[in-house]
């Protein structure tokens, strides 16, 4: 694996003090050092690592970890909240302005992702019920204003352009008029990508900002980015007072910990992500949901609260009675089921947890609701007999629920397979192994 | 202009960011202490070294001190150089084409500077009188086919290209194919942009590959895979030269935009990690700002104080 999961590092980290009594600062140090290695592996900035760090050190070494009977979830929750904190709490919109039309600007370096996100971007806004108009003021490199007429083309948006002789900011200004004449209520400016240290290049991005006073200027910014992201984001920052950010290719791997960074450095939004080739793959940004991913760590948060939420207590302990007296049917198998789903699709479930971050390695397992359905489907069309007592389904009963389920008979010769096999399973812990109490919410899930 | 200066304005940048706080680091004390290594880390990182090479450094270093008794910071900093040019080495950049046609397939991530560095590697052989071929395997991306034609036009060189979201490894076909009946010295093959995490367009880019391989043998073409890496890239950078190189066997690394504030630090990082060597560093726009890596005078320009 390139990268190794945070949780797992700490949680060796701890269990290697397991027996120890108490923690102690130095220890608790220790497991800091892990979190600081994962957080330069995720490219923060070092500075904004070297700060972070000591702010969590406070905390970390207080009382309630040392304390504490799970010290390793204890740092991991701390780092969250304290990441939290950093990116920004909730979700933010783009400025929309009182009088049409809305003028955004979009502008980053080469590369970053400009284009394809100003289309991205004219798609949301037309489906948020929006007329955009996309504008070319990229004269600059061969053939932007053709990729933007292609994805104008596509979403069937209007693109204004003026040729690539024309100065960006008459293009940006006679796009106002355009928008006015064509009923488009949104501009989009596509401006031409630049390094942040080119003064001319920066200073046309000036006048484009004080000719068309722009409501929202949002600079593009890569998630693969190192560490100098921060010296990208402060430089435009400074000469154009951004209002946020765009974090694009976040369907590749990188941990993306230059988002923590340029909201550490300017305190400006990400407003939104772009997490795939299609027009379609732009997401609003969810800063709770990036901790986790800067950290390599899974939404184990959202996956602890999912389940306290979606499953019955009273009916768990029901449960794990009859799984100790071996009592466990099909019908419990279906109703356990039924309460796992309620969790939400298997793949986001999946997505939570650690070290299956990532949704492209997902989608590779192919973990497919409908499986599911077909165990449903199979399970419903046995008789109340026969899922209290599956031995008792011979080959005549199989053909006929195979039939009714709409599956095949190795598809039910498998699920009675795999019951028999949990049933072994139980039998087994029954027998001496089992730890007293919980720890078996979810047999089949593990 | 020398090549020497070219590199060291296009380094600049680098430099200013990066050598001068490694020369301060070794030249403003008088002991080795854990400070100077902390430091020497910080400046490391901040260059996109990566967490581990930046500590297989250290460790080095660390031990040198020890073996060699070193108690002087100066003299701790020439192992420095010593330690990162052994990092680098058997790095020879540029290329070495030694058939009569030769193919260079260029891969990389959507924004890395494929095209733009294709441009620059037909203006150099084509002022060098060779005959040039591009071949627009971008198929996918708007507007990328028109990218390379009107940078084909502006060479003068021949562009084999066919509609936008046509086959990518039945352009490639043609180009071969076109390639042998011109009696092309020199053939680029551009691809789209792809993260490296995209299994089925690595699987496409792998047919590519295995297509222009295909033909290549037949009329014993030489191949080269050109992975092209972006400076400001992070350590994502190892991430996806181990993928692109798991899936068509990368032969050299193109860095580009090293004339921003990024370090592109990574490249070491790249090197240490997976062997694979760096054969050409982009410096600038112009197309002579595209030059053949190489890792003493990269590193003497790093490290060579301002005239």
């Amino acid at each position: 694996m390139i990268f190794s999961s945070l949780a797992e590092k700490l949680q060796d980290t701890f269990d290697k003090l397991r027996g120890k009594g108490k923690l102690t600062e130095k220890d608790v140090k220790a497991a800091l050092k892990e979190v600081k290695m994962a957080l330069l592996e995720a490219d923060v900035n070092y500075k904004v690592v070297k700060d972070f760090i000591s702010k969590i050190e406070e905390r970390a070494v207080g009382k309630e970890v040392m304390e504490s009977l799970t010290p390793g979830q204890h740092v991991i929750k701390i780092v969250n909240e304290e990441m939290q904190e950093l990116m920004g709490g909730s979700k933010e919109d783009i400025a929309i302005s009182s009088e049409p039309p809305t003028i955004i600007m979009m502008v980053g370096l080469q590369g970053s992702g400009k284009t394809t996100s100003a289309g991205k971007l004219a798609r949301k806004l037309s489906k948020d019920g929006k007329n955009p108009l996309l504008v070319a003021a990229d004269v600059y490199r061969p053939a932007a204003i053709r990729q933007l007429q292609v994805l104008g083309e596509r979403l069937e948006l209007p693109v204004f352009s003026m040729g690539e002789d024309s100065n960006p900011v008459d293009i940006a200004k006679g796009s106002i008029n355009y928008a006015a004449s064509h009923n488009c209520d949104t501009i989009i400016l596509d401006t031409a990508g630049r390094l942040h240290i080119d003064q001319e290049m920066m200073e046309e991005l000036e006048n484009i900002k004080g000719t068309v006073e722009p409501d929202e200027i949002l600079l593009v910014v890569d998630a693969m980015t190192g560490q100098d992201a921060v010296n990208v984001a402060k430089n435009f920052d400074q000469r154009l007072d951004i209002d946020g950010i765009v974090l694009t290719k976040m369907d590749g791997d990188a941990r993306g910990g230059a988002a923590l960074s340029i909201k550490a450095i300017t305190g400006k939004p990400i407003k939104f992500a772009g997490t795939g080739e299609k027009l379609a793959d732009l997401e609003t940004f969810h800063p709770d949901r990036m901790s986790s991913r800067i950290l390599g760590m899974g939404d184990v948060l959202s996956l602890i609260e999912k389940a306290e939420k979606s499953i019955d207590q009273e009916k768990a302990k029901a449960l794990e009675e009859k799984l100790r007296k071996n009592e466990f049917t099909l019908e419990d198998f279906m109703e356990q089921m039924e309460q796992v789903r309620n969790m939400g699709p298997m793949d986001e479930i999946l997505g939570m947890i650690p070290g299956m971050g990532g949704a492209k390695q997902l989608k590779n397992m192919q973990v497919d609701d409908k499986q599911l359905d077909y165990i449903e489907a199979i399970i419903s069309s046995m008789t109340p007999e026969e899922r209290r007592d599956p031995e008792v389904i011979n080959g005549s009963r199989r053909k006929r629920i195979a039939q009714g389920s709409g599956t095949s008979i190795q598809e039910v010769n498998r699920l009675l397979k795999q019951f028999r096999q949990i049933k072994k399973m139980m039998k087994q812990l029954n027998s001496g192994k089992m730890k007293k109490g919980g720890g078996l919410n979810l047999p089949f899930f593990n | 202009m020398g090549f020497l200066q070219r590199l060291k304005d296009g380094l600049k940048k680098t430099k200013e960011g990066f050598v001068d706080k490694v020369t301060n680091i070794f030249t403003g004390r008088t002991n080795i202490d854990d400070e100077l290594f902390e430091e020497l880390e910080e400046v490391l990182i901040q260059a996109d070294v990566g967490v581990k090479t930046t500590f297989t450094l250290i460790d080095k270093l660390k031990d040198d001190v020890e073996k060699e008794e070193i108690t002087e910071p100066e003299e701790l900093m020439q192992y420095f150089q010593k330690e990162l040019k052994s990092l680098l080495q058997n790095d020879e950049g540029g290329f070495n084409f030694d058939k009569d046609l030769n193919i260079i397939m260029v891969v990389g991530v959507n924004g890395a500077g494929k095209t733009t560095t294709i441009a620059k590697i037909a203006g150099r052989y084509k002022d060098q009188d060779k005959k040039v071929m591009l071949a627009a395997g971008d198929t996918f991306r708007a507007g990328a086919i028109e990218q390379l034609q009107i940078w084909g036009d502006r060479l003068g060189v021949n562009v084999i290209a066919q509609q936008e979201g046509s086959d990518a490894a039945a352009v490639a076909y043609d180009a071969v194919q076109s390639a042998r009946a011109k009696g092309v010295d020199l053939l680029i093959v551009d691809t789209a942009g792809r993260l490296h995490t995209q299994t089925n367009l690595m699987e496409e880019l792998k047919k590519v590959k295995r297509v222009i391989d295909r033909e290549a043998a037949e009329i014993k073409a030489g191949v080269e895979v050109l992975l092209v890496l972006d400076a400001t890239t992070g350590q994502n950078a190892i991430s996806q030269a181990k993928l692109f190189n798991d899936a068509v066997n990368v032969d050299g690394i193109a860095l580009t935009k090293l004339d921003g504030t990024a370090k592109g630090g990574i490249v070491i990082a790249v090197k240490n990690e997976l062997q694979i060597p760096i054969k050409l560093i982009g410096v600038g726009e112009a197309a002579e700002d595209l030059q053949n890596f190489d890792p003493d005078e990269f590193i003497k320009a790093l490290f060579s104080s301002e005239e």
